[in-house]
C-alpha cells in the first residue's frame, strides 16, 4: 500500500529512465541525503563516525569498485586490496611530491595509477575465464604488495615500511574532525556512486553484462571484447584505487603495506557477494552488514553472558564471527544468489500490497 | 508492390565454399547467391552442414577454400577471414540455434545491447549522463520500442530474459537481431522447438521483417511447411554439398533432395 | 657458480615441491570427481593437523589419534559433500568456489574455536636436519625429512594412480568425472562417490598436514597452503594426478633457483609471487596445464 505506482505515469522516455522513477522511492532517497550529510555529522558521536560511518563508506565504495568488475562484468577479482593499496601509496606520493596539487586531484591521479595497473592485470582475462582469472588477479595481489613493499620510492624510503598520511585539506579548510572526514568521504563516495549508476544503465553496463553472460554472443553482435574487459578493469581499479587513498587518509591515518592484504580482498568480496553481484545497492548493503556484523555479535554475546554470567572471551567471538561469516556466504549462496539487494527488492514488492493481503 | 516485385539483385554471393575440421568435411565446395529482399531457406537432413554456413558467413568458422562476398554501397566485398565482430559491423546480424541471449539482462537491455554499434558516447558521457550519451540512450531506446512494438513483447520488456519461455526467449533474440539494422539477417532454426502456435506467430514476423524492414533473410529450418510458404527460393545441402537450388516447388519436386531425405544411398 | 650449491637449491626446492603436490593432490581428486575446486581443501589441511595434535596432546596415543583424525575428516567430508555442494549442484563453477571460499572460514573458526589458536609443534620422529652422508660426500645439505615427505607422497601418489585406474570404485569416480548423467545411466550411484571422494580427500589433507605440520609447526599460516596450490594445479592441470607432482615440483623447483639466484638482485622476497607468475604465463600459453584436458567453448 505504502509503495504503490498507481497514478505515476512516465510519459517520455527519460522519465522512465531515471535512477528512481517511483516517487516514493525519491523522497525516501531525498530524506537519506539529508540524514547523511545534515543529522548525522550534527548528532553522531566520534566513535559512530570513525569506527563505523566513515569505514562503511570506504568499504561500500571499494565493494562497489569490485562489484562493477566481478557483479557486472563477470571478471572474478581477488586482487581488490592491491589495487586499494595503489591508491593509498600513490596518493601518499602525490601530496609528498606534488603538494600544490590538492588533496582531491591527487586522489583522482592516484586512482588514475590504480587503473593503470588494473589494465596490465586485467590483460591475462583476455584469454582466461572464470577462477582462472582469480589465479591471475591473485599474482597481482602478492606482486603489488611485494613491489610496495621492496621499492623503497613507493615509502619514500620509510626504515619501518608505515607512513603517517599526511593532513587532508582543501583550500586551507583541514579536515581533521571525524565528522569532516567523514562528510569528505561521504560526498566523495556519494559522487561516485552517482557515476557508477549511471554508467551501469548505460551501454557500457550493457556491454559488462553482455560479456559476464555470454562473451562469445557479445563479440558475435559487435560488442568489442578488449576494450570492455580492460574499460572494466581500469573503472573497477580506479574505484578501488579511491576507495584505498580514502582508507588511508580518512580513517587509518597511516599508508602501511599490512593494511591491504588479502585477507581484505576476501572481505570485500564477501561484501558483494552478500550484498548482491551486480548492484550498486549492494555494495552498500554488503559493505554495510560486514562492518555491522561485528559489533552486533559483540553485543548478543555482551547481553548473553550478561544474563548468564558466562564470559565469552574475545577469541571465541573472533573464531564465531569467522564462522558466521563463512556459513552466511554459504547460505546466500544457496538461498538467494543474488544478496541482500534483491531480499531488499522482494520487500518492496510486498510493500506494495501490504497491510493488504491481496 | 508484391514480393516477387521487391527483390533485387545478388546482395551475398558464396563461391566455392569448402570447410573441413580435421578430417571432417564440413562443406564442399558450396555456392550460392542471396538476392536483396529475398527469404532464402537453407535445408537438408541432419549434419548437412547447414549451421556450419551460416557461420561461415557471419565469420565464426574459416573456409579453407572458396570465397563470400557482400555487396555494399561502394560495390562487392570479398571477406573470407573476417571475424564475428566485423560481421556484425558489416550489417549482417545473426540468431542462434541454442539461444544467446544474455540470461542475467531484461529484455529492454538485450534488444538494446543489439544497438552497441551505433553508440558513440565514450563512457565518461555515459557516467556524467549528459548531452550526447543521453541523447544517443533516449533515441537508441525509442528505435528499440519500436522493435519491440513490432514483435509484441512490450509486456516483457522488463522481464529477465532467463524467467521467459522458450518461444518468447527467441522472439527477443529475433528482436535484438533487428535493433542492429541489418541488410542481411541469419537466423538458425528460429522454430525450433516450437508449437504450432508459436512456429505461426514466427513465421509472421519472419515474413513481416522481411516486408517492412527489407530484411534479406537466410533461415536453415527444419519443418518443410514452413519453408515452403515462406521462402522465396530454397538451398539444399547433404553431407555439405549443394545438391539442389531453386523455388520450393521445383526443391520439392527434385528427386535428389527426395533421396537425401529418405535416407537412399547414394 | 657453485654446482653443487645449485642442486642444493635444486634438490631443496624440488622436494619442498613435493609438499605443495601433497596439498594438491586433494584438490585434483575432488575436482577430478565432481568437478569443484575446494578452496577450503587449506583449512582440511590445517583442521586434521590440530585436530591430531590437539589429540596428541591430550595424552592420546600416535596411532589412535591418527585413526580418530581420520574418521573425523572423513565424517567433515561427507557433511560438507551433503550440506554445501548438494544445494549448490548446478551452479555456475564460480558460485561453488565462492561456497568453498565461505567453507574456509568456517573451517578456520571451528578449528579454532575447538582447539584454540596457539602453535603446535609435531613430532613424527624425523628430525629436519640435513643427511650426514650426503653432506660429508657431496657438500650437498639436504634434508632427511624432505627425503622422508616425499616418500609418503610418491607412495600416495602411486596408491591413488593405481586406485584410479584399476579398482572398480576408481573407475566409477572416472566415470563421474567424466559425464554425471551417464554415470547415472549405467547405475552409478552418484551420493556414494561423491562421499567416498570426499573422504579421501580429507584422508590426504590429513597426510599432509602431518607433514606440513611436522616441517612449520601446526599454525594458522597453514591455511595459506591452499594458495600454494593453485599454481601448481594450473600448471599441472586440475584433473591430473601425475600433474599435481610435476606441478608441484616444478613450482618449488622454480620458486627457490628464483628466490636464490633472482631474489638477491630486487631485494628478496620473490618467493610470495613467483609462482603465481608462473601461472599466469602458463595459463596465458597453456590454459589446461601440461596434465589437463582442452576447454573448448562454445555458441
Amino acid at each position: 500500500m505504502l509503495y504503490r505506482e498507481a497514478g505515476q505515469f512516465k510519459s517520455t522516455y527519460g522519465e522512465d529512465q531515471q535512477i528512481f522513477p517511483i516517487r516514493q522511492d525519491r523522497v525516501a532517497i531525498a530524506m537519506l541525503l539529508v540524514v547523511a550529510f545534515v543529522v548525522i555529522p550534527l548528532f553522531a558521536n566520534q566513535y559512530w563516525l570513525s569506527a563505523i560511518l566513515t569505514p562503511f563508506l570506504i568499504f561500500a565504495l571499494a565493494a562497489l569498485g569490485l562489484n562493477i568488475l566481478t557483479g557486472y562484468a563477470g571478471q572474478l577479482s581477488l586482487g581488490t586490496a592491491a589495487f586499494m593499496a595503489v591508491g593509498a601509496f600513490m596518493t601518499y606520493n602525490f601530496v609528498l611530491r606534488m603538494p600544490w596539487l590538492g588533496i582531491l586531484p591527487s586522489f583522482i591521479l592516484a586512482g588514475l595509477c590504480a587503473a593503470a595497473v588494473g589494465i596490465v592485470f586485467g590483460l591475462p582475462s583476455l584469454r582466461i575465464k572464470g577462477f582462472y582469472l582469480a589465479v591471475a588477479t591473485l599474482a597481482c595481489q602478492f606482486f603489488v604488495l611485494w613491489a610496495i613493499q621492496r621499492i623503497g620510492w613507493f615509502t619514500n624510503n620509510s626504515p619501518s615500511g608505515v607512513i603517517t598520511a599526511q593532513a587532508v585539506g582543501i583550500l586551507g579548510y583541514a579536515f581533521d574532525t571525524p565528522a569532516r572526514k567523514y562528510l569528505l568521504t561521504l560526498a566523495i563516495v556519494t559522487v561516485m556512486a552517482l557515476l557508477a549508476k549511471n554508467l551501469m544503465r548505460s551501454e557500457t553496463g550493457r556491454a559488462f553484462m553482455a560479456v559476464r553472460d555470454m562473451d562469445v554472443a557479445a563479440s558475435v553482435i559487435g560488442i568489442p571484447m578488449m576494450k570492455t574487459k580492460l574499460l572494466a578493469f581500469a573503472i573497477s581499479s580506479f574505484y578501488c584505487g579511491v576507495a584505498g587513498a580514502l582508507y588511508a587518509y580518512t580513517y587509518l591515518g597511516t599508508v602501511e603495506p599490512e593494511a591491504f592484504t588479502l585477507d581484505l580482498s576476501f572481505r570485500i568480496l564477501f561484501m558483494i557477494i552478500i550484498g548482491g553481484v551486480g548492484s550498486i545497492l549492494g555494495s552498500f548493503l554488503g559493505a554495510g552488514f560486514i562492518i555491522l556484523m561485528p559489533i552486533l555479535l559483540s553485543v548478543v554475546f555482551g547481553a548473553v553472558s550478561h544474563a548468564t554470567g558466562v564470559q565469552v572471551s574475545h577469541a571465541v567471538l573472533s573464531n564465531l564471527e569467522l564462522m558466521i561469516f563463512g556459513g552466511l556466504i554459504i547460505f546466500f549462496l544457496i538461498v538467494e544468489p543474488h544478496g541482500l539487494a534483491r531480499l531488499w527488492q522482494i520487500a518492496k514488492e510486498k510493500l506494495r500490497l501490504w497491510p493488504f493481503p491481496h | 508492390m508484391s514480393r516477387a516485385d521487391r527483390i533485387g539483385e545478388a546482395i551475398l554471393s558464396v563461391q566455392g565454399v569448402s570447410l573441413a575440421f580435421g578430417g571432417v568435411k564440413a562443406l564442399q565446395e558450396v555456392s550460392f547467391d542471396v538476392l536483396e529482399h529475398e527469404v532464402r531457406a537453407i535445408i537438408g537432413p541432419n549434419g548437412a552442414g547447414k549451421s556450419s554456413m551460416l557461420n561461415v558467413i557471419n565469420g565464426v568458422y574459416h573456409p579453407q577454400q572458396g570465397k563470400i562476398r557482400l555487396r555494399e554501397s561502394a560495390g562487392w566485398r570479398e571477406f573470407n577471414d573476417m571475424d564475428p565482430h566485423q560481421a556484425a559491423a558489416m550489417g549482417i546480424a545473426r540468431t542462434f540455434q541454442n539461444i544467446a541471449l544474455f540470461k542475467g539482462m531484461t529484455v529492454l537491455d538485450n534488444v538494446m545491447t543489439g544497438r552497441n554499434l551505433k553508440m558513440r558516447a565514450s563512457f565518461l558521457e555515459q557516467a556524467i549522463w549528459i548531452g550526447r550519451a543521453r541523447r544517443e540512450e533516449l533515441a537508441h531506446r525509442h528505435a528499440v520500442e519500436e522493435i519491440i512494438d513490432f514483435l509484441d513483447i512490450q509486456h516483457i520488456r522488463r522481464t529477465p530474459v532467463g524467467k521467459l519461455p522458450y518461444g518468447l526467449q527467441k522472439r527477443v533474440e529475433l528482436a535484438r537481431a533487428l535493433a542492429a539494422e541489418p541488410s542481411l539477417l541469419l537466423l538458425d532454426e528460429p522454430m525450433a522447438g516450437m508449437n504450432l502456435e508459436e512456429k505461426q506467430d514466427m513465421c509472421r514476423f519472419v515474413l513481416d521483417v522481411n516486408d517492412h524492414y527489407g530484411t534479406s533473410i537466410v533461415l536453415i529450418e527444419h519443418d518443410m511447411g514452413v519453408v515452403m510458404d515462406i521462402s522465396d527460393r530454397v538451398v539444399v545441402l547433404d553431407y555439405g554439398r549443394k545438391i539442389a537450388d531453386g523455388t520450393p516447388d521445383e526443391v520439392r519436386a527434385n528427386q535428389a533432395v527426395i533421396d537425401a531425405y529418405l535416407g537412399v544411398a547414394h | 657458480m657453485n654446482v653443487a650449491f645449485f642442486f642444493e637449491v635444486l634438490i631443496g626446492g624440488l622436494l619442498s615441491g613435493v609438499m605443495y603436490s601433497l596439498v594438491a593432490l586433494g584438490f585434483v581428486l575432488i575436482y577430478k570427481a565432481s568437478g569443484v575446486f575446494n578452496f577450503a581443501q587449506g583449512a582440511m589441511v590445517f583442521f586434521a593437523a590440530l585436530t591430531f595434535v590437539s589429540l596428541l596432546e591430550r595424552g592420546v596415543n600416535f596411532w589412535l589419534a591418527l585413526l580418530i583424525t581420520l574418521a573425523v575428516m572423513v565424517l567433515l567430508g561427507i557433511s560438507i559433500e551433503k550440506v554445501v555442494l548438494r544445494p549448490l549442484v548446478n551452479q555456475p563453477q564460480i558460485t561453488l568456489f565462492m561456497a568453498t571460499i565461505g567453507l574456509t572460514f568456517v573451517l578456520e573458526g571451528l578449528s579454532q574455536l575447538l582447539w584454540g589458536s596457539q602453535p603446535h609443534g609435531l613430532d613424527l620422529g624425523i628430525k629436519d636436519v640435513p643427511m650426514e652422508w650426503l653432506a660429508d660426500s657431496t657438500g650437498m645439505f639436504i634434508s632427511q625429512f624432505d627425503l622422508f615427505a616425499s616418500g609418503i607422497a610418491a607412495v600416495l601418489v602411486a596408491t591413488l594412480s593405481l586406485f584410479f585406474q584399476y579398482t572398480r570404485i576408481g573407475r566409477a569416480l572416472r566415470a563421474v568425472a567424466d559425464d554425471h548423467q551417464a554415470a547415472q545411466a549405467v547405475g552409478i550411484p552418484l551420493k556414494h562417490i561423491w562421499a567416498i571422494v570426499w573422504a579421501v580427500a580429507g584422508f590426504v589433507a590429513l597426510v599432509a598436514g602431518l607433514m606440513w605440520g611436522a616441517r612449520n609447526g601446526v599454525q594458522f599460516a597453514l591455511t595459506f597452503i591452499a594458495l600454494k596450490a593453485l599454481p601448481v594445479l594450473i600448471l599441472g592441470g586440475f584433473e591430473s594426478v601425475l600433474g599435481a607432482i610435476v606441478g608441484g615440483l616444478i613450482i618449488g623447483a622454480s620458486e627457490k633457483l628464483a628466490e636464490v639466484y633472482i631474489g638477491p638482485m630486487v631485494g628478496g622476497g620473490i618467493e610470495s609471487w613467483f609462482a603465481y607468475v608462473i601461472a599466469l604465463l602458463f595459463l596465458l600459453v597453456r590454459p589446461q596445464g601440461l596434465f589437463g584436458e582442452k576447454i573448448i567453448d562454445r555458441v
